[in-house]
């Protein structure tokens, strides 16, 4: 039930991130979600592509360090709260999310969250035993 | 003023008769009692009994710092353990240490020569000496001290850090002389004046600065803010610990050595000829009078040359210019040596970095700031910048640990460090000395 993502290292410096985008666009990757985490000398670059073994691929041949990493893609209410009830769901059970982000589109009425969990089987189990909806990589990229 | 007229003042004739006779107890020693060093003359084909002249030296052998950690840890000791009552160490080329011995005579004699030099800086009794040099392993802060007791000046062991604490006390203490690192001594200057303490205000008198490179451009500035006279002091654990040479107070041009301790020689790193007095070369140093650690023609690696001419202070000891440069790679940061090879057996260890990396070395507010650009590997790698973080502390931690030096890390992309011709640009000294 996970989604695939990439990550890639990328240094502090100007132009860095036009570049990974030049090289996604030359091969017609498409990006479907992105997130970026930095720190005062380095980032990292997390995406979500229509073919992320493709995009790998490039990135390294273009000398970029990039890693894959599963990631968990869920449904969140579009409305006040929507997005507390998960979480509060996730903390009742002691699970830890790493990292999140939004994906950009919306499945149906709901919005989509990217989560990276400690424990992803364990947290895809609870989410889905109190009927939250995880979506697999193949409907995400679908959306 | 000078603490040892006798020897200080002796005119070069009777002083190279006594360097003669202790250079052949000296090589009739370590030939008798280190294994290293029969060895060494029995391939060179001689014997300490060949060694007619102070001219004759030139046929023995050189000592390297590799020959020194061959015979990790005592195996260059003349003496057995027993006499041995002070151990010191500095760092090696790799992961492993210098190591040092000094009998309780070779303690006195350090003690003594301290004390000259701390007397040619403008020391005496009735002075209180703020000794800022590091205590440890390091020689530097224990070399001043016991230089210090021996002249009967009163020492304040304060060791090198907690900078405010420092200013403080040169304030209530009252002290005269300050002894440390030049840019430890500017950076203390710029924390005394954001606490409102003006040196102009205080009571020292004379500096006396080393273990690093300086500049007689740092030398107006230290005069100027500290408002004392700065003096440059020579030493290397190897040979003894500072002490070895110093700059007369009077002169301040150039470090007499101590020549009826100890031979420099200046010779061409290259063809390992010994060159005459003024010529710019590495300096090669042999002990006359150590007993638990001897060194015969240790190569310090340190650029400089040697002048003869009379001083106006009345020393006849040649002295040594200001050191310009190292025949090696090896950085000092903040006064402790740091070879680039030991970085490197460092990140080795380290299976998320690749083994390219740079050694960045700036200076600011008077400080060394060393920065280690390092590869990360796509091993290493992770989505994580918490796990990032964790590498480079855990980077940081490894070299703090071996080498004593807090170093800032930063992971860089694959083929970040600048390759030159092929070959990495391992070291980037921006500072302006």
């Amino acid at each position: 039930m996970q989604v695939e993502q990439i990550s890639v290292f990328l240094e502090n410096k100007s132009g860095r991130l036009s570049e990974v985008t030049a090289i996604l666009s030359e091969a017609k990757v498409n990006i479907r979600a992105l997130a970026l985490a930095d720190t005062s000398d380095f980032g990292v670059l997390r995406l979500i592509v229509n073919d992320t073994e493709k995009a790998r691929q490039v990135l390294k041949n273009n000398g970029f360090t990039v890693g894959k990493t599963n990631v968990v893609a869920v449904e969140v209410a579009d409305r006040p709260g929507g997005l507390h009830e998960i979480l509060t769901l996730l903390h009742n059970a002691d699970l830890n999310v790493e990292y999140m982000y939004a994906f950009v589109r919306s499945s149906g009425d709901n919005a989509v969250m990217i989560f990276r969990f400690e424990k992803d089987q364990e947290a895809i189990r609870l989410l889905q035993s109190k009927g939250v909806s995880v979506i697999d990589g193949e409907r995400l990229c679908a959306l | 003023m000078i603490y040892d007229i006798e020897y200080e003042t002796m005119p070069r004739e009777a002083l190279e008769a006594i360097q003669l006779r202790r250079l052949q107890t000296t090589l009739q020693r370590v030939y008798a009692s280190v294994p290293f060093y029969r060895k060494k003359f029995e391939e060179a084909g001689i014997t300490p009994a060949d060694i007619k002249s102070l001219d004759d030296l030139r046929r023995v052998p050189f000592t390297t710092k590799m020959d020194l950690r061959d015979n990790y840890p005592f195996h260059m000791f003349a003496v057995p353990m027993d006499n041995v009552v002070r151990i010191h160490a500095s760092s090696g080329t790799t992961g492993r240490p210098t190591v040092v011995g000094y009998t309780a005579r070779d303690v006195g004699t350090w003690s003594t020569l301290m004390a000259r030099a701390l007397t040619a800086g403008g020391a005496g009794r009735g002075d209180i000496i703020h000794n800022a040099y590091g205590y440890g392993l390091f020689t530097g802060g224990l070399g001043v001290h016991y230089g210090a007791e021996r002249l009967g000046a009163s020492v304040i062991p304060v060791s090198g850090g907690n900078t405010k604490r420092q200013v403080v006390i040169m304030k209530d203490f009252g002290p005269t002389i300050i002894t440390s690192t030049p840019s430890y001594a500017l950076h203390l200057a710029e924390v005394a004046e954001e606490m409102g303490v003006s040196f102009k205000s205080l009571k020292f008198k004379h500096g006396i600065f080393g273990a690093e490179p300086w500049s007689e451009k740092m030398r107006a500035e230290l005069e100027r803010k500290l408002n004392i006279t700065a003096v440059d002091i020579y030493g290397l654990s190897e040979v003894m610990g500072p002490g070895v040479a110093i700059e007369c107070h009077e002169a301040r041009k150039g470090l007499h050595v101590f020549e009826d301790h100890f031979i420099a020689e200046i010779i061409d790193p290259n063809t390992l000829e010994p060159l005459p007095y003024g010529e710019a070369g590495e300096l090669v140093f042999t002990s006359l009078t150590k007993e638990a650690f001897p060194v015969v023609r240790y190569r310090t690696r340190d650029i400089t040359s040697l002048n003869p001419e009379p001083c106006i202070c009345g020393r006849t000891h040649v002295r040594m210019n200001r050191v310009t440069g190292r025949s090696d790679d090896m950085l000092i940061i903040r006064g402790v040596n740091v070879f680039p090879s030991q970085i490197e057996s460092v990140l080795m260890e380290i299976d998320a970095v690749e083994p390219h990396y740079q050694l960045v070395v700036d200076r600011e507010d008077n400080l060394d700031v060393l920065t280690v650009k390092v590869e990360i590997s796509e091993r290493g790698f992770t989505d994580e910048v918490k796990g990032l973080q964790q590498l480079e502390r855990r980077i940081t931690k490894n070299i703090k640990e071996l080498l004593g030096v807090t170093a800032q890390v930063k992971l860089v992309e694959p083929k970040a460090i600048e390759r030159s011709q092929g070959k990495a640009i391992r070291v980037v000294d921006n500072r302006q000395i």
